[in-house]
């Protein structure tokens, strides 16, 4: 693997190969030295140009159990404040050696570019880059998923037969998207549940179904229940009439988490709005694989980390 | 140039066997042993060795897996390889007498990656090395102390193991390689 920048173009032996890589990363986790020196000598450097908490220090945990070198980079603080172009900076990066990147950037499509200019020779993994994809968050959601289901027994498995639903803001989730491919791609059916003005224009090309009322929705018992955050910071139009309307129709209450079948998992990316899209209980109930999928995310970058940086110079 | 055959499905059992007495031979019994296999092969032999200690000592010996893959010194120089998992037996290896299994031993730097990925695991008190095939060509200062063969061979050969539980067949070949190691 050079590159990890969608999972659209990811095969479905490819993304098992990397769910089962992950595993044996998981099992590191575990070791009374929780640290290999498959990556030593190798630099990553996480370019980071939105805010984030989960998804850098993941980041930056996986590739120091694999004996990596960390830089972090945030565009505060830096001289991209003080207009510095993508390409300066890729630049800067290529100078001084890095051998990954991993970047998350507002704009869709800028890991693309960085992989496809030239400007750095170095693995590009996309960790969110606009409304596109955040390709390394549907693969711990699928490893999780694939852990509840199948426990220590999970290598080899795909997802086939699972019915996934993705409740909320849709047309400005990554994970949604990168999620709708991997997990069709795995062989589970994937159903997304979202007022007409949280859903893409063209989602009816995408390989889901639509709903647009969640109770007909999780009537159907779907395996797993995937809450959406509500991102303020993106909605510059009135989506929705208010908070709590949006929270009584599409949110995950109390009332709902009951009707869920008894093996049925909720999940949710994070950061949770707790009280608008899920309720506290359904937060903290045994079905929550929300602490899980944080945990997963490590031994998941863990394995993208090895996989696009291993091998003959990183190259394949 | 064709597969010669160097030993059969007998001579290997033969082989394990022997390698088994000789264990408990110099362990003076069964006591705290564990043995571990490093994939794909030594862990199948692992499995064999110990269940043949248990038969013969009448005490149960743990066997495991060890996965060196990620302690390689080679990894920036071959394609990407993909690990294999590591079973680390009930009791772990902490103060135990740890007996690692593979089938050929040949350069040495795979035993070499297996000692520092048993360190991440825990503290043996002592570490045994055991191989069905010794090919000779060590550039690591690394030898076994239990052998099933030894077989001087040169660079440019190849060895195959086939053990029933993988191939479904059972021998160890060796032939020239065409392109060479």
């Amino acid at each position: 693997m050079r590159h990890l920048l969608s999972t659209r173009d990811l095969s479905r032996d490819e993304t098992i190969t990397i769910l089962d890589v992950a595993e044996d990363m998981a099992d590191v986790a575990e070791r009374e030295v929780r640290k290999v020196p498959a990556l030593r000598g190798k630099t990553v450097v996480n370019l980071f140009f939105e805010d984030s908490t989960r998804t850098r220090i993941s980041f930056e945990a996986a590739a120091k159990r694999l004996s990596a070198d960390v830089i972090n980079f945030s565009a505060k603080g830096s001289s991209v404040s003080k207009g510095e172009s993508l390409k300066d900076t890729a630049q800067t990066l290529a100078a001084i050696g890095a051998d990954a990147v991993v970047i998350r950037h507002g704009a869709s499509g800028a890991p693309h570019v960085l992989a496809n200019s030239g400007w750095i020779d170095a693995a590009i993994v996309n960790a969110g880059d606009g409304t596109h994809e955040h390709p390394t968050q549907a693969l711990l959601d699928a490893f999780t998923i694939r852990r509840r289901l199948h426990g220590a027994d999970s290598r080899g498995h795909d997802l086939d037969g699972v019915s996934v639903t993705i409740v909320g803001d849709i047309l400005h989730s990554r994970v949604a998207r990168s999620n709708a491919w991997l997990l069709t791609t795995l062989g589970a059916s994937v159903t997304f549940v979202a007022p007409a003005t949280l859903l893409p224009i063209g989602v009816e090309n995408w390989p889901v179904e639509v709903r647009y009322d969640l109770d007909i929705a999780l009537a159907a018992k779907p395996d797993v229940v995937m809450m959406l955050r509500i991102q303020g910071e993106r909605m510059h139009a009135a989506f929705f009439p208010s908070a709590r309307e949006y929270s009584r129709i599409w949110g995950l209450d109390d009332e709902r988490l009951a009707v869920l079948a008894a093996d049925s998992i909720v999940m949710h990316p994070g950061p949770m709005n707790r009280g608008l899209e899920i309720s506290a209980a359904a937060a903290d109930s045994p079905r929550s694989t929300v602490r899980e999928q944080v945990a997963n995310g490590v031994s998941i970058r863990m394995a993208v980390l090895y996989l696009t940086l291993s091998g003959e110079g990183g190259k394949q | 140039m064709p597969a010669r055959t160097v030993l059969q499905q007998a001579d290997i059992t033969r082989a394990l066997t022997r390698i088994s007495h000789e264990i408990l031979e110099s362990n003076r019994g069964p006591e705290n042993l564990v043995v571990m296999g490093i994939p794909t092969r030594g862990v199948i032999l692992a499995a064999r060795i110990g269940a043949m200690l248990a038969e013969i000592s009448g005490t149960v010996v743990p066997s495991g897996s060890l996965d060196v893959t990620m302690y390689r010194d080679d990894l920036g120089r071959n394609p990407t390889r993909v690990p294999s998992p590591t079973e680390v037996p009930p009791g772990g290896i902490d103060g135990k007498t740890v007996v690692l299994v593979d089938d050929v031993l040949y350069s040495g730097r795979t035993i070499r990656s297996a000692l520092d990925a048993l360190g991440a695991i825990g503290r043996p008190s002592i570490v045994r090395l055991a191989t069905l095939v010794d090919r000779g060509h060590r550039e690591l200062p690394i030898r076994p102390d239990f052998v099933g063969k030894n077989l001087p061979s040169a660079t440019n050969e190849r060895i195959n193991v086939h053990l029933l539980e993988i191939d479904g067949d059972e021998f160890v070949t060796i032939e020239e390689s065409e392109g060479g190691e």
